[in-house]
């Protein structure tokens, strides 16, 4: 797996690796947050700390507000009560600029996605390298990302050409290759197959170990279970406006 | 970062981030087309103001330093009475020279009103005389006085009576066609602006996932601010070409009209429109600029 090392050693997609590991306290907290689209509440005096070098599931039923969750968690949303912190900074105290920066240091698989489908599959996934004004990436460790991915044929062709199972894990190289402090994945294994799903979460635990934060939405309880065998994870279920622990059977 | 860095940079590009917003055909032309027909204006509008000035520069100074003695006496006096007024002229301070025009030139006046075949001994016309003035010019009043004493038949014309409104009218046209620059520019701004808000509007996809993966809001606007000001650019400037071989293939007005002149540029006035590209990217720039940063606050 020569092209996996390429993607976790400390190379021009890993660089800060180290420097971000020690010293940062909370990397995103969520204290006493609650969250209305207008109607009522989605959940309410909800909290939750993710430190460097954890490792979250969140489940619960469909509409329950995972994805709003994460989205709290990048600043995409802003909660109707309560605080929300990105590397220690209240997001409402952010600007759009400040909200740029920490997003760079967010890695986010969406739901849904979201490409640029103009773009081809490489300059998608390089997209985080462009807008951070790095140029694009060195073709060799993009190369080496999209083969960790078993994207390497796609590289050329656009996201709507892709399938589902390709897009998710083409968002995932996206997501990764900032080399963030936390990654946020909202079902990153809904439409791929077993054993690709086995290697997605691979890469995950391998990025936890290198102390970055994940947090991943899942049904999946499969993942769950495989997962709680490689590393110490927490699973917590957002059910009836609230987070709990989830129960032992996982 | 230097302004010239800024400018350099804004001409280079970034390869990578141009292609980040899809190419909108639509706006694209709509710039690229605006800005060459406001460029074309705008080459005529320089044209006329720079024409006008140069009139009103030019009635300003000959026709203040000439004046016309007419002089309308029965046949037999004429020659008498031409004589005696240019012994009042020679003696009249600061006139530099008079001089009484001969029958070929008083024709040459008179043919491109009459035609060439104008018997002008048979007609009742007066005698010229062409009075050149100093620098510091003549008292007409004083003159005028001693004319009627000495020479009764003869009417002085020093040109103020029909010079003023002439200049007058040249200046306000030169303030009309500086007007003209304005309104061109203003309204290739304002074009600019709407065509930058619907591309703005159809790339709301874009800017999303380009917020998403941490782009600031300069960055997103550079994007489309570069986009504009090159298609004003290169508009503009294909607009200026057609202008000014417009201008240059004018036929030439000068030799039909003694102090007329034609609408055009001279010499290093043709610099000028040169100006007009550049100035059409700056207005793209700063429209664009504007309308981006705007659209992406209030998104937000
Ligand atoms: N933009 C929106 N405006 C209004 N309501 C919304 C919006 N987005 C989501 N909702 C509602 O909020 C609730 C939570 O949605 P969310 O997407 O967070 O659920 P989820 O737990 O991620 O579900 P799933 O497992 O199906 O992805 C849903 O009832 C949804 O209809
Ligand atoms: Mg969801």
């Amino acid at each position: 797996m020569q092209s996996r090392r390429a993607i976790a050693s400390p190379g021009p997609l890993g660089q800060n690796d180290r420097r971000r590991q020690c010293g940062v306290p909370g990397v995103i907290e969520l204290d006493r947050v609650a969250y209305s689209y207008g109607g009522g509440e989605l959940f309410s005096d909800l909290s939750l700390a993710l430190g460097p070098g954890t490792f979250h599931f969140l489940t619960g039923p469909s509409g329950a507000g995972k994805t709003t969750l994460l989205k709290l968690c990048y600043a995409e949303l802003r909660p109707t009560a309560g605080q929300v912190r990105l590397f220690g900074e209240e997001v409402r105290a952010m600007d759009r600029d400040r909200v740029a920066l920490a997003r760079r240091r967010i890695g986010v698989v969406h739901q849904d996605c979201q490409f640029l489908d103009h773009l081809p599959l490489k300059e998608n996934v390089a997209l985080p390298l462009t807008v951070s004004g790095r140029g694009g990436a060195e073709d060799e460790d993009l190369a080496a990302l999209l083969s960790w991915v078993g994207l390497s044929r796609q590289a050329e062709q656009l996201p709507p050409e892709l399938s589902g199972g390709e897009r998710q894990r083409a968002a995932l190289a996206r997501a990764i290759i900032l080399s963030p402090d936390v990654i946020l994945a909202d079902e990153p294994t809904g439409n791929i197959d077993w054993e690709m799903s086995q290697r997605l979460l691979a890469l995950l635990v391998e990025l936890n170990r290198m102390g970055k934060a994940v947090l991943v939405a899942t049904h999946d309880l499969q993942l769950i279970r495989a997962a709680k065998a490689q590393v110490q994870a927490r699973v917590l279920r957002l059910k009836d406006r609230r987070l709990v622990a989830a129960g032992a059977d996982l | 970062m230097s302004v010239a860095g800024r400018v350099g940079d804004l001409v280079k590009g970034d390869p990578h981030a141009d292609r980040v917003v899809p190419p909108t055909g639509f706006t694209a032309r709509l710039t690229v087309f605006t800005s060459a027909a406001m460029a074309f204006l705008a080459v005529f509008a320089l044209a006329l103001s720079m024409a006008t000035g140069r009139l009103a520069d030019r009635w300003a100074e000959e026709l203040a330093r000439s004046s016309t003695l007419r002089i309308s006496a029965p046949e037999g006096q004429v020659a008498a009475q031409t004589a005696a007024a240019l012994r009042v002229l020679e003696t009249t301070p600061g006139i530099a020279s008079a001089r009484a025009l001969p029958v070929e030139e008083t024709r040459a006046l008179l043919e491109p009103w009459f035609g060439p075949d104008l018997p002008v001994e048979a007609l009742p016309i007066p005698q010229l005389i062409e009075v050149v003035e100093t620098g510091e010019g003549y008292d007409a009043t004083g003159l005028r006085a001693r004319l009627q004493a000495e020479v009764p038949g003869a009417v002085l014309d020093d040109h103020t009576r029909w010079r003023d409104p002439l200049v007058d009218a040249a200046s306000r046209l030169r303030t009309l066609g500086l007007t003209a620059l304005l309104l061109i520019a203003g309204a290739t701004a304002a074009m600019i602006t709407l065509a930058a808000q619907a591309a703005l509007a159809a790339n709301d996809q874009v800017i999303r996932v380009l917020r998403l993966v941490g782009a600031k809001d300069s960055y997103i606007a550079r994007a489309f601010v570069r986009r504009f000001t090159m298609r004003a650019l290169a508009g503009a400037a294909a607009g200026t070409v057609l202008g000014m071989a417009a201008i240059w293939l004018l036929p030439d007005a000068d030799p039909a009209g003694g102090f007329l002149t034609g609408l055009g540029f001279r010499g290093a006035g043709w610099l000028w429109p040169l100006l007009i590209p550049l100035l059409a990217a700056l207005v793209a720039f700063a429209a664009t600029r504007f309308a981006a940063l705007r659209s992406l606050g209030e998104r937000s």
